[in-house]
């Protein structure tokens, strides 16, 4: 068997592929193909002929996948979800981090670890960014709507801008809301009664 | 009293029901349960979190214990069906355009006669007819290889089956990639909905009283917490026996439409509930009855040969020897666990465990442990009866 593997990357969002190919070209001298389209899947991975194909566990893609582990005839190779032979524990932790691996039936464990290793990594590393990124937009959302809710109080009350702050911050105690919700009342009112 | 906490997986669909209906009125806390609900983007995933263990048991399509049982697809972890969710829901469609040509070609789009609209299928399909399902193991697909196959179209030669994700099943229509599909609702009404498919048949029009969702989870789990299961079970027969009135039906449709659940109009869904279907972007309506059920004719008993009917079909498929592969599948639907659940309720549980499959034609009365139930009709469309003990 030659050392090296090739790999399918099955995943559309091109930036997070990227990652996930140079974590693996890190790992060995793989023959790595990036597969995004989702159409015909199953056939075009069948093409390819891989030795492992890596898929998002959140994708809906994967249950396209799940053909390919029912050999439609004697020439195909068998594909299964990678099981670790000694215990489930690195197929436990790539399912958690959010990758799924497929490989040939046969193939040594010792050969996919550092792959999968490679992957877990990267999909872990993606996740955090992809949920940090998401914090730090809500974060400059709500602080814009807490800004114009601010405007409309030093507006119509004639409050200064931290007397207008501690009232939305007191209200929202009061109701026990989060201070956005409030300010974003707010704003709708006074849109519906300018 | 404490109550223990569970998790349970779903896919958004009519038929994940009966979980949410068990969260959201109580039927999960009757039992002491708290329970909550994680939905999952796929079916092997859905599977695989079951079999490692990070969700006590889900939502899932009835062939799924059973392929694992026989070592297709996923991880070699024994998983057991506890009871069954649901029975049919299902609906075959094809694209408008191929609508269009049986149309012209004389077919009465009656969304009922599966022999009809079989024939007329295969006559406007030219040499391959591709349909999408959901997923390799699923009701949808063994339906589909039963009906065509028995009509005289041979798999995979002149038939191809491919799993396409329900939400790409549109745009696959319109692409050209698929002729057909078979969904579970409310994907049938959404292709109708946007304009890219008709409905031509319910799946309770090829056989009857088709098992489609279980409760499944790991067997190690149902062996060590015996308890917790059969609280389980006890909240699901209880949800499914509500879902069964007719009067509830708005008051589900409005829980499953929430956007933390299914997120669609709760009209769409109402009419997978009723079984007043919407088949046509032009309005057309057929009335099914029993389309999608969940109670009457002790749906939820978890027949040994409903298991049994599942297995001969994949060994067919797949070349596995078919005795061995029955007797695996009736381990994993738990007609024991079930019973000992229910024992201390009013819920008739029938004598047997195993039947022939498709020998009703009509509403029957059998005895049971503690009186009488009616069977409902549980024929195929061919006629054929299924005998769980022929080899």
């Amino acid at each position: 068997m030659p050392d090296r593997l090739s790999i399918v990357i099955v995943e559309q969002d091109r930036e997070r592929a990227l990652l996930i190919v140079d974590s693996l070209r890190a790992s060995g001298d793989h023959e790595i193909h990036v597969i995004s389209e989702r159409h015909g899947l199953a056939r075009l991975i069948s093409e390819r002929n891989p030795d492992v194909v890596l898929v998002d566990v959140a994708s809906p893609s994967r249950d396209m996948l799940e053909e390919l582990t029912l050999a439609s005839s004697p020439l195909d190779r068998p594909v299964a979800m990678f099981v670790d032979q000694s215990s489930d524990s690195l197929t436990r932790a790539a399912i958690e981090a959010g990758v799924s691996a497929y490989v040939v039936d046969g193939m040594a464990p010792g050969r996919i670890k550092p792959v999968l290793d490679a992957a877990i990594t990267r999909f872990h590393m993606f996740q955090s960014m992809r949920a940090e990124l998401a914090a730090t937009k809500r974060a400059l959302e709500e602080r814009k709507i807490i800004d114009r809710a601010k405007g409309v109080l030093m507006k119509a009350r004639g409050l200064s801008e931290d007397e207008a702050y501690a009232l939305l911050r007191k209200t929202a105690m009061d109701q026990g809301k989060k201070m956005v919700d409030v300010a974003e009342a707010l704003v709708t009112a006074a849109g519906l009664l300018s | 009293m404490s109550l223990t906490p569970l998790t349970l997986g779903y896919i958004p669909l009519v038929d994940a029901a009966p979980l949410i209906i068990a969260r959201e009125l109580g039927f999960a806390e009757q039992e002491g349960l708290a329970l909550s609900l994680r939905a999952a983007p796929s079916w092997s995933t859905l599977r695989d979190l079951v079999a490692l263990g990070q969700i006590e048991g889900a939502h899932m399509l009835a062939p799924v214990p059973v392929a694992t049982a026989l070592g297709l697809g996923g991880l070699p972890t024994r998983l057991d069906a506890l009871c069954v969710l649901s029975v049919g829901g299902n609906t075959v469609g094809v694209s408008t355009a191929l609508a269009d040509q049986m149309r012209k070609a004389g077919h009465g789009f009656d969304f009922a006669d599966a022999t009809a609209a079989g024939t007329s299928l295969i006559a406007a399909a030219g040499q391959t007819l591709r349909i999408g399902v959901p997923f390799p193991f699923s009701m949808h697909a063994e339906l589909l290889y039963y009906w065509l196959g028995a009509l005289g179209l041979e798999a995979p030669q002149a038939l191809d089956v491919r799993t396409l994700p329900p939400p790409l099943m549109a745009e696959a229509l319109a692409a050209g990639d698929i002729d057909a599909f078979c969904v579970g609702a409310p994907w049938g009404s959404i292709a109708v909905e946007n304009g890219s498919g008709e409905l031509l048949l319910p799946t309770s029009a090829i056989w009857s009283f088709a098992p489609e969702k279980v409760l499944a989870t790991r067997h190690d789990w149902a062996e060590s917490e015996p308890d917790l299961a059969a609280r389980l079970i006890r909240t699901m027969w209880r949800a499914c026996r509500w879902l069964a009135e007719p009067f509830n039906r708005m008051t589900a449709s409005e829980i499953l439409a929430r956007p933390d659940y299914l997120n669609l109009p709760a009209e769409m869904l109402e009419r997978s509930l009723s079984g007043a279907l919407v088949i046509s972007p032009r309005g057309d309506q057929r009335m099914t009855p029993r389309f999608l059920h969940f109670h009457e004719g002790a749906a939820t008993f978890p027949w040994r040969s409903q298991a049994g009917w599942i297995a001969a079909r994949l060994a067919a498929r797949t070349g596995l020897d078919r005795d061995a592969a029955q007797r695996a599948a009736k381990q994993v639907f738990r007609s024991d666990l079930y019973r000992d659940a229910l024992a201390s309720t009013a819920a008739p549980l029938p004598g047997a465990s195993e039947k022939l499959e498709g020998a009703l034609d009509a509403p029957t009365e059998v005895t049971t442990q503690s009186g009488s139930l009616i069977l409902q009709p549980d024929r195929f469309f061919d006629g054929q009866v299924f005998d769980p003990a022929e080899k």
